[in-house]
């Protein structure tokens, strides 16, 4: 194993592997990523796939059309030799409530105004993008035609192939026991492998940031809880977009190989690490998707799991410096929606790193940002 | 037999050839391989494909069978409609 570095970046997931290539590729040499257990082993396996940019704050909307726009020249940007499979058929967020309808109308003119293409619709014209859509208790729903999904094992690994041709090293299985200090800030990572001496740490684990965080002495605002998915047997194709409805608590898609995707969350999970899988969610996810996607009751599940959302406070990502300790940084609190994010992640951290010129104001990205509560602007479109 | 006749992973259509070429591009687990690939990632679960696939792991790379790790099995342990659930709970409910 390595025992110096330029930067160790913490966690194979799709943030950190997106940060080792967008450094690598801007020319920081000896990178070295450690991963615990295998690459893609937490969130990013284990999420619904979808890319989208109907967002209630014009942060995430900016963050997540980049992003799009990333994906969607992706395999050649990085001259994957397999497919990452981004498909754009759009997201269809359902509203069911005229409180909710109201904030979709909203939400449609600040997506627009950010120059992402969603469509605010009367639950009459969300049946022709869905013609089986059960539209009994639908006020209104909003239709963006560019959001869509890719393959998360693919995109992963697309990463990985390119930070790995620029020079990246990756250790897996490798767990992260300790870090050490001195006047100036981060001295060493030290691993169950042995140590890193490294200036520079990049916290990207996910569910485990915030304890390795700890490590440091450092407390962020943060909680890991578990959020619950299942998929279904595959099928001919019956529905192209994502559906989507924070206030039914649903999202499904139908996947390029056939199989149904869906998840919710339940606002009973105490916080933490576990990533179990129970019946009370099946049950809840029979009832919700049967009821809003009539023919998808028809259909076999053959799976379920768990993964980690990584909150903050504001359901908007930290990437910041750690001012308390110099050379750390973290890319955290994603609220479940890292992977989609992930391109922007990693350009961004990586112009902190070379202090180059930000992509986007990262004072609204920062953990300062906390330090005020009334500057705190909530995001609400979250499952 | 010709590896590429011979038959892995029925669901995702995974042949022997397949997974010495994954093996050569440097997926090394049953991990990575179902990652890349969607072995074990159909209706049988991992059921069929996954001793083959620790065979498999155990020749190529000179280890022990018995620590070569497989798929997780995870809920449910056969398909179950969505609606048969959904009906399921209704019909506990006290009348």
């Amino acid at each position: 194993m390595k025992n110096h570095a330029n930067v160790v970046i913490i966690g194979a997931g799709i943030s950190g592997a997106s940060i080792a290539y967008h450094l690598a590729k801007k020319g920081m040499t000896d990178i070295v990523v450690l991963e615990r257990s295998y690459i893609g082993s937490g969130a990013t396996g284990r999420c619904g796939a979808g890319v989208r940019q109907q967002w209630g704050t014009e942060l995430n909307c900016l963050l997540a059309k980049k992003s799009i726009d990333f994906f969607s020249t992706m395999n050649e940007a990085l001259a994957y030799p397999g497919d990452v499979d981004f498909k754009q058929e759009g997201y269809l967020t359902i509203a069911s409530t005229a409180e909710e309808a109201a904030q979709f109308k909203e939400d449609a003119q600040l997506q627009n105004r950010c120059g992402i293409p969603t469509q605010h619709l009367t639950p009459e014209e969300a049946l022709k993008i869905v013609p089986y859509l059960n539209i009994t208790d639908v006020s209104a729903a909003n239709f963006c035609p560019t959001d869509g999904h890719l393959n998360p094992f693919a995109t992963l690994d697309a990463f990985v192939h390119a930070a790995k041709r620029l020079g990246v090293t990756f250790h897996t299985q490798t767990t992260v026991t300790g870090f050490t200090k001195d006047a100036d800030g981060v001295r060493s990572v030290q691993t169950d492998r042995g140590a890193i001496e490294t200036r520079i740490v990049v916290n990207a684990a996910g569910g485990w940031t915030q304890g390795l965080a700890h490590m440091l002495g450092v407390t962020l605002p943060l909680y890991s809880e578990n959020h619950e998915i299942l998929v279904t047997e595959q099928v001919e194709p019956l529905l192209k977009p994502m559906v989507i409805s924070f206030s039914k608590n649903i999202y499904c898609q139908q996947t390029p190989h056939g199989a149904f995707l869906m998840g919710r969350s339940d606002p009973h999970m105490p916080p933490g690490e576990s990533m179990h899988s129970t019946w009370g969610f099946l049950e809840a996810m029979a009832h919700t998707v049967t009821d809003l996607l009539p023919p998808v009751g028809q259909l076999r599940v053959i799976r379920q799991w768990g993964g980690l959302y990584n909150h903050s406070p504001d359901h908007q990502p930290i990437l910041s410096a750690v001012d308390a300790v110099p050379g750390l940084y973290v890319a955290c609190g994603f609220s479940g929606h890292g992977f989609m994010l992930a391109p922007m992640t990693g350009l961004l951290i990586s112009e902190m790193i070379l202090k180059e010129t930000p992509s986007l104001p990262l004072e609204a990205l920062s953990l300062n940002r906390f330090n005020d509560p009334t500057r705190i602007i909530k995001e609400k479109s979250v499952v | 037999m010709d590896p590429k006749k011979v038959m892995i992973c029925r669901c995702s259509d995974v042949t022997l050839d397949d997974l010495n070429r994954l093996f050569d591009q440097g997926y090394e687990t049953f991990e990575d391989l179902k990652r890349i690939r969607r072995i074990g990632m159909g209706p049988c679960q991992a059921q069929t494909c996954g001793k083959m696939v620790q065979w498999e792991i155990s020749k190529r790379f000179q280890l022990p069978l018995e620590e070569v790790r497989t798929h997780t099995t995870r809920p449910l342990t056969t398909g179950v409609k969505l609606n048969v659930i959904a009906q399921g709970s209704d019909d506990e409910k006290p009348r």
